[in-house]
């Protein structure tokens, strides 16, 4: 029988780390993630679960505890959000370059400043050179189903790099849905014990995992078997997805295609607002426009070959960004245009929209908008500038807001 | 689906009314998701919940932009713009409003061209005790949509308050079942509707953003004047009213503590509170040393006139 609940992003990650029998938590609290180690602090408390939960002073002390607890053998859980992440992106980098496993949620939120409560991806999309890899979930048993298959990608052997599990704030951090808790058992043995291998730090057999490399080959050495381990991370992700799908029936590919058979056209983005694409493809099918979706999950490692089998021989791509790379665009748009530039069939028009930066929301109007630029630029062959998506009404209460802001400070007498 | 949006503000129990929405529709058997929307936590200020509930996967998300149903729980919301009470009105919606005024008032008032139905609140009493309101939405809402009975609606209130005493449970599901009851002359009112049969709206008018000066394009807040502006007395729910005959005219304690600077001292050294930006976080209230400051519902103070 099948346990079906309610539960919002947040406890879904809670339950993922929960069934993954972590034995160390630090933490520290920021909006909208303070609700995950609450929600695991009060089970640790009521005995419903064993583990040890510690309150950092910082979430820079919080990614050196987890890396440090990682490296004596334990298995970690750790959660963060925004300038929390931003915070701790230093001891990112370094912990990953020790090569061990824990996992990390981050539920996204936009970055300061202005300063905001709301999602966008350009906190995590700043941790994707870190070494860490990074999976981004749609909907709230994705979290929950994605920390147990990140558990074993992070301690894959030949993997051992921290991965990070991204969730959008509000939109599933808060958002309740239907989840199926897997059944405890069944997620333990899945995920199965931790075998540490050399990751036994002791107190009594120190090791130094921060050596310094100087004027030699072995900085190049260490950070690309980095890079080759997060590559080959995509081998073990199918492999581990597969053994999900088998286990638990939920099958989560590297990368989702939504309707793309016979497609000629695709949306490509990331993250839950993906869902909402979704209602955009089944809209424009029914009006006889042959669109689909691509969801890349893995972000970090990229699944460029699994993009390329989707997107090769489409007429036009529309990328959705939801952060912004200033005096570049959209980060997502620039990594797809690589991944298929000289690739024999490659879709001839890329096209790069910014959007829903700050929680902005992106309506149904807006997707049917896209699907008509990129169904021209096709019939044209000319690719159109990178869009932000930003309406005259946005535009005319900003103008509003500023006028009023010019008028105080004139009565002020300090501006011009 | 069914796509229903619930206004209020923060410490109604709006939340837990649309999570209760929620439950109702999963244990009937929907796909459900449900949300409760607010910025900075802030007791007083509007905030949101939405339900969306559909037979199949719900793929939209977020913000609902064409309810079917829009409860408001706290009247006094919409004339307040920021709430958006009214965002995305259309003849197909019902208005659900919780009022001491008609039904004809609100329709007239907002031109509408949807049903309109009111509630009239229990407590027409002068007690700040409107915790209940909005579980009584609820029951009323969970009639209008046609789909939910009344023993799902207890198991609803039941599961989503299980951690509760079961007196305050008991309290809920008197308020909720009551408007339950209440309603029933307009169960099913409300109608699912097909996603794929509505027509879209307008296409998008996006612009492209002008270079502007650094100076123009920082998010600067002039202080002095913009909080002048912004009436953030609309926040409060509590009212600070000062007895003249109490106060002892010392000049600077509850001017002093005000976090908000919203206490002034007039030339007789009588404190004037400046309504139009009190929160009513009832600071003044505690640190008064002559306890000359009450507090008073906001309601019942607007009745009486109280402070003005």
């Amino acid at each position: 029988m099948t346990d079906r609940q309610l539960m919002t992003g947040n406890a879904a990650a809670a339950w993922g780390a929960r069934l993954a029998r972590v034995d160390y938590i630090p933490a520290f609290p920021i909006t909208p993630q303070t609700e995950i180690i609450e929600t695991l602090a009060a089970w640790i408390d009521a005995k419903e679960m064993p583990g040890r939960l510690v309150t950092m002073e910082s979430e820079h002390s919080m990614v050196t505890a987890a890396g440090a607890a990682a490296a004596t053998g334990v298995r970690v859980f750790t959660a963060t959000s925004s300038q929390g992440l931003l915070h701790a992106m230093e001891m990112l980098y370094t912990v990953a370059g020790w090569r061990v496993p824990f996992v990390m949620t981050n539920v996204s939120r936009g970055l300061a400043s202005p300063i905001t409560l709301e999602p966008d991806h350009n906190d995590i999309m700043a941790a994707r050179d870190s070494g860490a890899l990074q999976i981004h979930c749609a909907t709230c048993q994705e979290v929950l189903d994605t920390l147990l298959i990140a558990y074993k990608l992070a301690e894959h052997p030949a993997v051992r790099l921290p991965v990070i599990v991204n969730l959008d704030g509000f939109y599933l951090s808060f958002t309740r849905e239907a989840v199926e808790l897997p059944d405890e058992q069944a997620a333990a043995q899945f995920v199965g014990d931790y075998d540490p291998g050399a990751n036994a730090l002791r107190a009594s057999q120190p090791v130094s995992q921060a050596v310094a490399v100087l004027g030699s080959g072995l900085y190049s050495y260490f950070r690309y078997e980095m890079h080759l381990a997060a590559q080959h991370a995509l081998a073990v992700y199918d492999e581990t997805s597969d053994a999900f799908a088998k286990v638990f029936g939920r099958r989560h590919a590297a990368v989702e295609s939504y309707r793309m058979d016979d497609a000629d056209y695709a949306f490509v983005m990331i993250g839950s607002f993906a869902t909402k694409a979704k209602s955009a493809v089944d809209r424009l099918r029914a009006n006889g426009v042959a669109i689909g979706l691509v969801r890349p999950r893995l972000v970090r490692p990229f699944p460029v070959a699994a993009l390329r089998e989707a997107l090769g021989g489409l007429k036009g791509v529309a990328v959705i960004d939801q952060n912004l790379s200033n005096g570049f665009g959209g980060i997502l748009h620039g990594e797809l245009a690589a991944a298929l530039h000289g690739f024999a069939p490659s879709p001839p028009v890329i096209a790069s929209f910014v959007a829903g930066l700050g929680g902005r929301d992106i309506t149904l109007e807006e997707f049917l908008g896209i699907a008509d630029v990129v169904r021209q630029s096709a019939d044209t062959g000319v690719t159109p500038p990178g869009r932000l998506l930003y309406s005259d009404q946005e535009l005319r209460e900003v103008r509003k807001l500023q006028a009023v802001a010019a008028v105080e400070r004139d009565e002020l007498g300090a501006g011009p | 689906m069914f796509r229903i949006r619930f206004h209020g503000r923060g410490g109604q129990g709006i939340k837990t009314a649309g999570r209760v929405l929620g439950r109702a529709f999963f244990l009937s058997g929907f796909e459900v998701q449900d949300a409760p929307r607010y910025g900075a936590e802030r007791r007083g200020a509007p905030m949101f919940a939405y339900v969306r509930a559909d037979e199949v996967p719900i793929h939209e998300r977020g913000l609902i932009q064409e309810p079917d149903l829009v409860v408001v729980a706290d009247d006094t919301l919409v004339g307040v713009p920021a709430a958006g009470v009214l965002s995305g009105l259309d003849q197909d919606t019902v208005l659900l409003i919780n009022t001491t005024e008609s039904a004809d008032i609100w329709r007239h008032r907002l031109n509408a061209t949807g049903q309109v139905l009111v509630r009239r609140p229990e407590t027409a009493t002068d007690t700040e005790d409107r915790q209940y309101e909005a579980m009584a939405c609820c029951g009323a809402a969970a009639r209008i949509c046609g789909v939910i009975d009344r023993k799902t609606v207890e198991a609803a209130v039941r599961t989503e308050l299980a951690d509760y005493p079961e007196r305050e449970v008991g309290r809920n599901l008197d308020a909720a079942l009551a408007a339950f009851d209440a309603t029933s002359a307009h169960q099913g009112i409300v109608r699912s509707k097909d996603v794929l049969a509505s027509a879209p709206g307008q296409p998008p008018t996006w612009v492209d953003l002008p270079l502007d000066r650094a100076d123009v394009a920082a998010p600067a807040i002039h202080v002095p004047l913009t909080s002048v502006l912004v009436r953030t007395g609309l926040w409060r729910t509590m009212r600070p009213v000062i007895d003249r005959e109490r106060c002892r005219k010392c000049w600077w304690v509850c001017s002093t503590f005000c976090p908000d600077g919203a206490i002034a001292v007039n030339a007789t050294h009588e404190p004037v509170i400046d309504y139009d930006h009190c929160k009513g976080c009832m600071i003044c209230v505690a640190q008064c040393p002559p306890h000359a400051i009450e507090a008073i519902p906001e309601r019942s103070a607007d009745r009486q006139g109280e402070g003005e």
